[in-house]
């Protein structure tokens, strides 16, 4: 337990597992640096609304068993836990159950002695937010979104929560080896092993926050290279493992930045830290040391959630144009067209969306050029409906209508468009994210039941 | 009056998701006179932000400038909610694109 002057290193060879495969040889520098934990998260929402929605890893199998793999013949040969949070990219159930049993046939295959596997899962259950709501527990809006209402839950196909350091800890106090978990707060992954040793909880979150994307705060930019964090009772320290690569007070600053809307705070289950007193040092060359973040407890415990649901399936059509009174009038073609599928489907019951690449498609109505268009464009047609059948044919409706468009002055009257493909193709069916909230929780586990079992021979 | 293009001047501009529904960009400099010329021209506050990208002032969330990263850093909410079918820029990373060429008086 806390004994003034112990400290925590931690080695985390990945950000976003899975995502692309680690680079072994700055991990293998960083097994030879005696780290006491082998940590690393798996998980993201940018890759959109699809996988959680779906159940899918957007990440190969292959490529998360590569990535397990090193982790824990590591782990386990210098006797040190580890830790990886957000399993399969979702932190879904399927995504923990599928690193449990990546982790329990490497476990077979290279005859490692036994060892215990904790885990945990995120998923929230839509009966459990229903009596939520019903019962006058506001699950409130983040980001400007008003309160989850019923229709919203209906429309939902999977909820996670986002856990903190509570069933780490758990997990860690039943003896577990190695811990899979369920959908987490990041910087939480990292916080709770320091956090059950006694250090202090600012410098234990700041840690995570660092450490999570590994040689993202390190220069210059390299990806899934490792690095390693040492936190002590005075300050936390990052070293860059890669050769060529350096943690920098540039570096390690332009990370604590990297993909928040503020750099001065981060929220999680059980409170935030504020970073506006924090001073950074250049340690050494490759090392910068951290001091003063703050951690502030949250007066009620509330969890953030996330939720996507299906809109339909998907299919998508593709449209070049290189006659520039076309392109000048490219939106009156393209009503043209979605006034086919009216007359055909009805205004209601589908979605189709034209992106037009060369002009808008990126920034759509933020875009300064939009009236200065490339002398030939690309039009993205994506119709969404119940059925793939009814997908396809609205697609194509969209999509082929383009080239009969009755622009007045057009001087080409043999076809006004171009077709890469004359046909449109099946895409994965398309989601949207339907839940970004927050519920309050009476115990900060009560959303994440634990388990452990043994694994090895 | 001479004018430099900003992405002269700033070693990083860049823009990532904050979330679902948020997009945060960040404009780091390598050097303090760089950073400080930059944030006491005004060609970048939130009421430039909104005039570059034709935004209301109400889709800006932060705007902060960062001195220990030498940032210029702000975030506006989405129109279209990351990975949404319309949506053409599921990670927000290509958003920055109007700031390159964002002309910064220099004497």
């Amino acid at each position: 337990m806390p004994s003034p002057g112990s400290s925590l290193r931690i080695l985390c060879p990945n950000g976003h597992l899975g995502f692309a495969p680690i680079k072994t040889a700055s991990f293998r520098i960083g097994l030879d640096c005696a780290p006491e934990l082998i940590c690393a998260d798996s998980g993201s929402c940018d890759v959109g609304p699809g996988p959680l929605g779906a159940d899918v890893s957007s990440s190969p199998v292959q490529w998360q068993r590569h990535d397990l793999e090193h982790m824990l013949l590591g782990a386990r040969r210098l006797g040190v836990p580890m830790i990886v949070g957000s399993a399969g990219d979702t932190g879904s159930n399927s995504g923990v159950d599928r690193f449990v049993g990546i982790i329990k046939d490497l476990a077979r295959e290279h005859r490692l002695a036994r060892f215990r596997i904790g885990y945990f899962y995120s998923e929230v259950g839509k009966d459990y937010l229903r009596r939520k709501i019903s019962a006058g527990d506001a699950i409130d809006g983040l980001d400007g979104r008003p309160p989850l209402d019923l229709a919203t839950l209906g429309a939902t196909d999977r909820v996670v929560a986002m856990a903190g350091v509570h069933p780490y800890i758990e997990l860690l106090d039943r003896g577990a080896d190695i811990i899979i978990g369920g959908r987490s707060s990041d910087c939480a992954i990292f916080a709770a092993p320091a956090l059950r040793q006694g250090l202090p909880a600012g410098l234990a979150y700041f840690a995570g926050k660092v450490l999570e994307c590994a040689s993202f705060c390190a220069e210059p930019y390299a990806g899934k290279e490792s690095v390693l964090g040492e936190i002590t009772m005075e300050d936390f320290k990052v070293t860059a493992l890669c050769p060529e690569q350096r943690c920098t007070i540039a570096s390690v600053t332009a990370h604590t930045m990297y993909e928040r809307p503020n750099p001065f705070y981060e929220h999680f289950l059980g409170g935030y830290i504020d970073m506006r007193e924090c001073r950074y040092k250049q340690y050494d060359e490759r090392t910068t040391r951290i001091t003063a973040p703050k951690y502030i407890p949250a007066t009620e415990l509330r969890a953030k959630l996330e939720g996507a649901g299906k809109l339909g399936e998907r299919y998508v059509g593709l449209v070049g144009v290189r006659d520039p009174y076309t392109i000048q009038n490219i939106d009156a073609v393209i009503a043209w067209a979605r006034q086919q599928a009216v007359e055909r489907f009805g205004p209601t019951g589908y979605e189709l969306h034209h992106t037009v690449y060369g002009r808008d498609a990126i920034l759509g109505a933020l875009e300064p050029l939009k009236r200065s268009p490339s002398h030939e464009i690309c039009v993205v047609v994506q119709a969404i409906a119940p059925t793939r059948e009814m997908a396809e044919e609205v697609c194509m409706t969209g999509t082929r209508q383009m080239f009969y468009a009755r622009l007045p002055a057009v001087k080409g009257t043999a076809g006004g468009v171009a077709f890469l493909l004359d046909e449109v193709m099946p895409a994965s069916p398309a989601y949207r994210w339907t839940v970004n909230h927050t519920v309050r929780l009476d115990d900060p586990l009560e959303l994440f039941p634990t388990f452990i079992m043994e694994a090895g021979v | 009056m001479t004018t430099r293009k900003l992405s002269e001047i700033a070693r990083t501009i860049r823009s990532k998701n904050a979330g679902i529904d948020k997009i945060t960009f960040d404009v780091i400099f390598a050097e303090r006179a760089d950073y400080d010329l930059v944030r006491r021209s005004g060609v970048l506050s939130r009421a430039a932000v909104c005039r570059i990208f034709g935004l209301p002032e109400s889709r800006i969330t932060d705007y902060v400038e960062f001195d220990p990263a030498l940032a210029i850093k702000f975030t506006i909410l989405r129109q279209v909610t990351s990975g949404s079918p319309g949506d053409a820029d599921i990670f927000g990373s290509q958003q920055y694109g109007p700031l390159l060429d964002i002309a910064v008086p220099t004497g």
